[in-house]
């Protein structure tokens, strides 16, 4: 491992930076892309019986119908499950303040927690008829009362796990106190403007248009399992299957296909069909495969989002802020699998661009009997966001000063950094900025969107009639989250590049930044490097595709076994051409004497060099048998210390998160007759330090801002106080169309992290974070309402306005 | 269930197949017939992953039943390219346009969006947007989708 500044290596293949067109699109334009439910032609198919209920008691399963149906293979309920898949699901991610973390088992045994938990599995010849024997089978459940709505939740005597006392799993306090040592608290009080109110954002969720999905195969003359899933972690769930099943690790292969977007559901792991599945497939000799239908998303993957947050604020007459103090509700739904990262990073990433006071944050992690929280693209921050930028918004109306000058005076300086937030990160770790110019970028967004005329341009619309308001937003996001991830490298003896890592990639591009990466560090052309990722039989150690941290983990560690493989190449050219390895370059496939044109060697040749063989199978390889000539006798064909091959491997593994930042501004137009709310312009200044891929970096922004629209204006998890999710389908599950989302207007601004090789910072989340808090603003300015819960639709707009007279 | 056999005509070869009168077209394309592009995202006919034209027309494979399409001519995204291979100009457009990103609603853009530039081969901003509004993306944000069209419908002028 190392931790070399950016810059370093001698690239001489220009391709990092530039806009490389995709490597993956024409396989996946012409319909050969290869997605969970595309394999397994001749699979038997699962399908689940899932509970109706929110909250229910088993009684009985009758199963005897369900025996007729044609084609039936096996049936299974929590009993019937060996004792180490009986046990409940891994807890992913313990924390000490998550007291009471509960999860579900693969499936329910007595008890149901939330409508979608699976009850029964059935295996059958194809899902048609799965689907038909889960018709036939008869649960005889026990209605209980649900416990639905965090804040009812916190008050109900009811429980959602009977030794869960209050509903709380979790309760976190992070405190910070000023340079001059008061408390938050103490702060507020003392401040000459004091300002309390309270925001609630609404449950949403990832949404993939391809669900998740499993397939397996069990080799019986190998005893070996290969499970296939649409998964953001392979390894992981390789660990997991391994561990559940009883299987010894090597024994076991996860391979992640393509993969239909993630957006962080896909990270959970294992689900409970990743361990039926496989577990089936060696129970029946059979492969066995479940693909996810849209319904079953909806009430049985994971949501994100919903919070309630309290906030008091004290500040000066310039709106510096000397104090704040939040208080966060958070419905965790019915478990916890994947800990209590979503209010963890909330709570730490709400003082974004900003150098406050005193700081005081405290979280209540509540259980709810609806579908479990998990991480969605953003995780935490869209609710952190909206809840700082519209304490600045606060703050500005209070003062009736300028909003984005409200903003600046709190912003950190660029001489500031690192800058430490005093607070701990969700891997564990100080929560400290390594980079960033914030004046800078706010400065380009207000030109990029023509803040300082606004004024004007609104005077003329209502003028018109028409009411405009326009809105700004700002974050830093930590990206690049460790532990670790790995590379490695081979140059074959025809001089192609084969990168392998173990993360997955759900539609990043990685198949292209990771060759661009590749293809510059060593110096040969793009279309010589072939990239794997998610494949756990060529690369078996990864944490996973999550938390912008591909591109910097994966990209870094490939980096880094480049470098190794390049001064091996080196080493071994040099002897070849009698030179000094310093004099040297890689360029175009060839190692070439620096200022002498004949002096050349390719790297295939290279490759052969490296590998002395006995077996001539191939030209190259004649040329590097024992009886080649050119050997030495005084020395072994492979010398100590070195390996055959010309390969390497390496990690990147961070001291800690590296934070890209940026910031947003829409104008928006509400009507006054309808109150539908249209977004004229959308303009958006970001920094993740050096761009590898341009064109895909914006890409990344586009997805996100558009995530961020319908997390604005459109989506919603709608529960009734029964625990029923009234809109599980894409019907009623509002998703923004291309009539939806406004045109993005982008800028770039890139400050290198200081922290890895390439100098890069995370860029997969930060379209969507800031996106609810923007849109408050501008509606708010247009309509002179004040803007507390997202997303907002034409009719509660409408009521708005109503309520304010 | 008795099965009926029906005969199609898909991406220009004859494909004979038997099939329960509840198997979705959508189904029998991709897993009887092996032609697995065509994509399948809600199977309630919301998201448009699925589209594929049947005599030309885009629909939803999803809300069709196989049976209903006997003796029909269907073209999916594995038929959108040349016999030799070569990308249509609409997919060309995509992947010049960084108009997909994982790739699961791309067949089902292709397919909408050929038939849109073969009724309207120069479509204002307007009419891209309203051509596409039946289908979903959750990556792309939709800008380089609708950036896709337009290079298209320009590499369909500049080749006829
Ligand atoms: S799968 Fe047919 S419209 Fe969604
Ligand atoms: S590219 Fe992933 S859904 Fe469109």
């Amino acid at each position: 491992m190392h931790g070399e500044a950016a810059g370093g290596g001698g690239m001489t293949t220009k391709l990092f930076g530039e806009p490389v067109r995709r490597r993956e699109d024409p396989r996946l334009l012409t319909g050969q892309g290869r997605y969970l439910d595309d394999l397994g032609t001749h699979a038997l198919e699962a399908a689940f019986v899932r509970s109706p209920h929110a909250h229910a008691r088993i009684r009985d399963v009758d199963v005897s119908a369900a025996l007729d149906v044609d084609g039936l293979v096996a049936i299974y309920t929590w009993e019937d499950l060996p004792a180490l898949l009986a046990q409940p699901l891994p807890l992913l991610i313990p924390h000490p303040a998550l007291t009471h973390g509960r999860t579900a088992y693969p499936l329910a045994r007595d008890l149901v927690r939330h409508v979608g938990e699976p009850v029964v599995m059935v295996v059958a010849r194809d899902r048609y008829l799965a689907e038909d024997a889960c018709a036939l089978i008869r649960v005889d459940y026990e209605v209980l009362k649900p416990v639905v709505g965090v804040e009812e939740a916190a008050r109900s005597a009811r429980l959602v796990h009977d030794d869960v006392p209050g509903n709380v799993g979790a309760h976190l306090v992070q405190e910070v106190p000023s340079a001059a040592g008061l408390g938050a608290r103490e702060a507020i009080e003392a401040a000459p403007h004091t300002l309390s109110f309270r925001l609630d954002i609404e449950r949403s969720a990832s949404m993939p248009l391809e669900g998740r999905g499993v397939y397996a195969r069990w080799d019986a003359d190998d005893q070996s399992l290969r499970v296939y899933t649409s998964t953001q972690t392979s390894t992981s769930v390789r660990m997991a299957v391994a561990a559940r099943l009883g299987l010894p690790l090597p024994k076991v292969e996860v391979i992640a296909p393509d993969v239909g977007g993630g957006f962080g559901v896909k990270i959970v792991h294992p689900w409970p069909e990743e361990l039926l599945v496989p577990w089936a497939a060696i129970a029946l000799g059979r492969e066995v495969k479940w693909t996810e239908d849209r319904r079953e998303h909806f009430v049985s993957s994971a949501h994100e989002r919903a919070q309630v947050h309290s906030v008091r604020v004290g500040f000066d007459d310039d709106g510096r802020v000397l104090g704040l103090d939040v208080t966060i509700l958070h419905d965790h739904g019915a478990y916890t699998p994947y800990g209590i990262i979503v209010p963890i990073i909330t709570s730490t990433q709400l003082p974004g661009p900003y150098r406050i006071g005193a700081y005081r944050v405290e979280f209540s992690s509540i259980y709810t009997n609806t579908v479990q929280v998990t991480p969605y693209r953003g995780a935490g921050r869209p609710q952190a966001v909206f809840c700082m930028e519209r304490t600045m918004d606060h703050i500005a109306a209070h003062l009736g000063a300028d909003r984005t000058a409200v903003r600046a005076v709190n912003f950190i300086q660029p001489d500031e950094f690192p800058y430490d937030q005093g607070l701990i990160f969700q891997d564990g770790r100080p929560l400290i900025y390594d980079s960033g110019d914030y004046p800078e970028s706010l400065r380009m967004l207000k030109e990029l969107i023509g803040w300082d005329s606004f004024p004007e341009l609104k005077a003329r619309a209502a003028a018109e009639g028409r009411r405009i308001g326009i809105g700004i937003g700002c974050y830093v996001e930590g990206t690049g989250v460790g532990p670790y991830e790995g590379g490695h490298v081979q140059i074959t003896s025809d001089g192609r590049v084969h990168v392998s890592t173990g993360l997955t990639s759900q539609g990043q591009g990685h198949e292209t930044v990771f060759a661009q990466i590749a293809a510059t560090e060593l110096g040969v052309p793009l279309e010589r490097v072939s990239v794997v990722t998610g494949d756990t039989r060529r690369f078996g150690y990864a944490v996973g595709t999550f938390a912008s941290r591909a591109a910097v983990m994966s990209g870094n560690a490939i980096a880094l076994a480049c470098r190794k493989v390049r001064e091996k190449a080196l080493r071994i050219a040099a002897d070849a051409l009698e030179a000094d390895p310093g004099d040297l370059e890689i360029a175009d496939g060839e190692v070439r004497v620096v200022g002498s044109p004949g002096a050349a060697i390719p790297l295939a040749t290279v490759a052969v060099l490296s590998n002395p063989l006995r077996y001539a199978f191939d030209a190259e390889a004649a040329r590097a048998t024992q009886f080649a000539g050119a050997s030495s006798f005084d020395r072994p064909p492979v010398a100590e210390g070195e390996e055959p091959g010309l390969e390497g491997r390496d990690y990147y593994s961070p001291l800690r998160s590296t934070f890209a930042s940026g910031m947003h501004a829409a104008i928006v137009e509400t009507d006054p007759l309808t109150a539908e709310i249209r977004i004229l312009r959308y303009a958006v200044v970001h920094d993740c330090g050096n761009l590898i891929n341009p064109m895909i970096v914006e890409g990344q922004i586009h997805g996100g801002v558009a995530q961020g629209v319908g997390g604005a204006l459109y989506e919603r998890m709608v529960y009734d106080e029964h625990g029923q999710l009234l809109n599980a389908s894409f019907m009623d599950f509002l998703m923004p169309y291309a009539t939806e989302v406004p045109f993005i207007e982008t800028a770039h601004l890139q400050t290198p992290s200081p922290l890895n090789p390439l100098g890069i910072k995370g860029a997969g989340e930060a379209g969507v974070i800031p996106v609810s808090a923007v849109i408050a603003s501008a509606v708010e300015d247009a309509e002179g309402i004040e803007i507390d819960r997202m997303p907002i639709s034409p009719s509660e707009l409408f009521d708005l306005r109503r309520s304010a007279g | 269930m008795t099965d009926i056999a029906i005969t199609l005509t898909v991406n220009g070869v004859v494909r004979q197949v038997e099939v329960p009168g509840r198997r979705l077209l959508s189904d029998c394309l991709r897993h009887d017939l092996g032609l697995t592009g065509t994509h399948v995202g809600c199977e309630h006919g919301v998201c448009g992953c699925c589209t594929v034209l049947l005599d030309g027309e885009p629909v939803r494979s999803c809300l069709t039943f196989a049976v209903t399409v006997d003796g029909h001519d269907i073209t999916t995204v594995e038929g959108l390219a040349a016999p030799d291979g070569a990308m249509s100009p609409v997919q060309r457009a995509f992947a010049e346009c960084h108009g997909l990103q994982c790739g699961f609603c791309t067949p089902g853009f292709l397919c909408t969006v050929t038939a849109l530039l073969r009724d309207n081969p120069s479509p204002t901003g307007e009419e891209v947007l309203e051509g596409i509004s039946g289908n979903l993306c959750r990556c792309t944000g939709y800008q380089n989708i609708v950036k896709s069209v337009h290079r298209a419908a320009e590499i369909m002028a500049e080749e006829t």
